[in-house]
């Protein structure tokens, strides 16, 4: 029990099956309602395909995990219906404090660059984001969620997997045919079907510890290397909502858990680091190790392994949930494609190359944190120190200390489903083939709004134009009468002042130039954009069959 | 020429996405270099590094400012 929080407890209603024998078939079944689990089954229902969601347990995570939520995955809550829950209970932070020893070396503003949306990254107990994704899910009408249903044995069988059910009424059937393996870090789905994950255990140990503090503290994130009041280790103070601080000890791997668990060990640490008799209550202690590993493929057959079930990194860099939300976001509308027939299953296959692609450059952000962190050699450790010593007073040396690096999606720039831009086409700016879309403020109806909330959820072909009232009739006519092969692509034209259009053409106005800088969009330029905001393809001039062809290559139909 | 002391990490053909990859790239690089040697061969293995980057850079004046900073404070 929490004093600033109370736990809900969800639901348990008997599935009918038990009583009826009967196998319950669903096209598919998400195993784990985590964050990754619930943000997968709302992606999926807003794709429009039905789906079973089971979870062992009947509340959100207990005790302290995930706290930051950085700019993409806030963007991704936006297109579930959370996005402003998350943002309106968490708390933002811009500056940074480093201390090595007793002194400041420095101190950094992350003021958010300024015409996005959704600022770089936000804090929240996970409980909070678990909360709002669950009442999200249990409200939307194509997702079934059944708390306290364990998944005891899972076998797949050609173009089917089969799972048994544990409740407790007994057991029941479920044959589906995809499973997604949302189940956590242990994913007993992963070892029901003898899969491997590989990866390393890192030979540290950290204590956390949520704080309620009395008194008013900043909101900033403070970190200390080998400070006076836990010499040779690291400490982060991070503020969370309702007043909640969170404390990570470093601990080092000879430590033992149970002693420096206890409140007696804790709490004189804590007293010794706020420096002053500020009060504050425990409110939750725990020890942990990490992991950094991976499955080598996140699909098998009919199973599709998302979140931790299919990668694991250490926190620093607060990468865990958030690249699970991305895994969700680049599932959904290729699984929602290949159900429906309108891409073949290989196009599953990109789902695990590009999403690999991602785990691993999280597996190596956060890897080189954590080797800053906690050098693992007297020569690194030395260089840390020096890092450290000449960041006080040189912009390089700041660069190079690394206590945790924000967590940014990556731009899959190297991805089969990408058409690359024509060699005589140029494009200033990072929005490339592979990347995740800028934000930019657009005016749609004169009011003002963001243009990530217009894109997305289906293709899109985003025409760029000065003035909507000179795209010639022919241009308009190809752009309404895009949707080829059963795939929908819906035209946007963004255009420099305002006018009229064609309904089922969506219009926005870039009325202060933000897209068009960003984008770097001409007259006539065209932006191919995925389902889940990626660019696909990009061209000076509008052309339906290559834009047909780029969209028979995204959906592996080419 | 003076000294340098803004970030000034880059490799060739390389487009990076965020600003702290390039250094987090040569950081990552030097401790890997370091691997498995002992304190004695890490302490030789630094001087010899120090001496190919002087050469490298070759200018003296640049040097000597290199030298007195990184003398300051230790
Ligand atoms: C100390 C710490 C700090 C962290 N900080 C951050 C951070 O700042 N930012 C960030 O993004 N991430 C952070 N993370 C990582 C984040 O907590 C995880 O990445 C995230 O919880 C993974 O979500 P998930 O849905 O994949 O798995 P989980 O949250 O583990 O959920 C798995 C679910 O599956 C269910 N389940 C398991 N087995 C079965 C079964 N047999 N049948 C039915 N259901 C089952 C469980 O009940 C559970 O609900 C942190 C983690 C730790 C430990």
């Amino acid at each position: 029990m929490l004093k600033t929080y109370t736990y809900p407890r969800f639901e348990y209603t008997t599935p009918p099956e038990i009583a009826s024998g009967r196998t319950l078939k669903v096209p598919v079944v998400v195993v784990g309602a985590g964050p990754v689990g619930l943000a997968t089954a709302l992606d999926l229902e807003l794709q429009g395909v039905p789906v079973l969601l089971l979870d062992e347990d009947d509340t959100v995570s207990i005790g302290s995990r995930g706290v930051c939520y950085a700019k993409r995955a806030l963007e991704i809550l936006d297109r579930y219906g959370v996005g402003d829950a998350v943002c309106s209970k968490g708390v933002s932070w811009n500056v940074g404090r480093t201390f090595f020893r007793e002194q400041e070396v420095y101190n950094f503003n992350l003021v958010p660059e300024a015409d996005h949306h959704r600022p770089g990254m936000v804090n929240l107990q996970q409980y909070y984001l678990e909360e709002y994704l669950a009442a999200r899910a249990a409200s939307r009408p194509g997702i079934e969620l059944r708390w306290k249903n364990k998944v005891v044995s899972v076998m797949q069988s050609g173009k089917s997997v089969t799972l048994k059910v544990e409740t407790g009424d007994g057991f029941y059937t479920v044959e589906a045919d995809w499973l997604i393996a949302a189940d956590g870090a242990r994913s007993p789905v992963r070892r029901m079907l003898g899969l491997d994950v590989e990866g390393k255990i890192f030979m540290d140990r950290f204590l956390i510890a949520d704080v309620v503090m009395k008194a008013e503290f900043p909101a900033e994130r403070w970190f200390w290397f080998d400070p006076p009041f836990h010499p040779g280790q690291s400490v982060l103070l991070h503020k969370q909502t309702d007043n909640v601080f969170r404390i990570d000890f470093q601990l080092g791997w000879d430590a033992d858990p149970e002693q420096e668990k206890k409140p007696e060990n804790v709490l004189p640490r804590i007293k010794a680091m706020l420096g002053d008799e500020r009060e504050f209550e425990l409110e939750w202690v725990s020890v942990y190790t990490f992991q950094c590993r991976r499955m080598g493929s996140f699909n098998h057959g009919r199973v599709l392994f998302v979140g931790d079930a299919a990668h694991q990194v250490s926190p620093f860099g607060a990468r865990g949930a958030n690249s699970g939300l991305q895994d969700a976001d680049n599932l959904g509308w290729k699984l929602k494609l290949v159900i429906d027939g309108k891409a073949p299953e290989k196009l599953l296959d990109s789902y695990s190359e590009e999403r690999v692609f991602a785990a691993d450059e999280n597996l190596m952000n956060s890897t080189r944190s954590t080797d800053f962190i906690t050098p693992k050699s007297r020569v690194s450790r030395t260089f840390r120190n020096a890092a450290l010593s000449l960041a006080k007073n040189h912009a390089f040396g700041r660069a190079l200390v690394n206590s945790g690096r924000l967590s940014v999606p990556s731009f899959l720039t190297a991805s089969s489903l990408n058409t690359p831009d024509s060699e005589t086409e140029t494009f200033a700016g990072r929005m490339l083939p592979g990347a995740p879309l800028d934000d930019a403020p657009v005016l749609e109806n004169g009011e003002e709004g963001w243009l990530l909330s217009r894109v997305g959820g289906q293709f899109c072909v985003m025409y760029f134009a000065d003035d909507p009232a000179a795209i010639d009739a022919a241009t308009i006519a190809a752009l309404t009468g895009l949707s080829g092969g059963g795939i929908a692509v819906q035209p946007v034209v963004i255009s420099r002042r305002a006018g009229k259009l064609p309904g089922g053409i969506v219009h926005l106005e870039d009325r202060r130039g933000v897209f068009a800088k960003r984008y770097d969009a001409r007259p006539g330029t065209v932006y191919l954009v995925r389902p889940d905001q990626h660019v696909a393809a990009r061209w000076r001039s509008f052309d339906a069959d290559r834009l047909g062809a780029a969209v028979a290559r995204a959906t592996c139909n080419d | 020429m003076s000294i340098n002391l803004n970030p000034n990490f880059s490799e060739a053909g390389k487009r990076y996405f965020s600003a702290y990859s390039p250094a987090d790239d040569f950081y990552e690089l030097l401790i890997n270099t370091h691997r498995d040697l002992t304190d004695e061969q890490s302490e030789l293995l630094n001087a010899r590094l120090i001496l190919l980057l002087a050469n490298h850079i070759g200018d003296i004046g640049t040097l000597r400012e290199a030298l007195k900073l990184s003398r300051e404070g230790v």
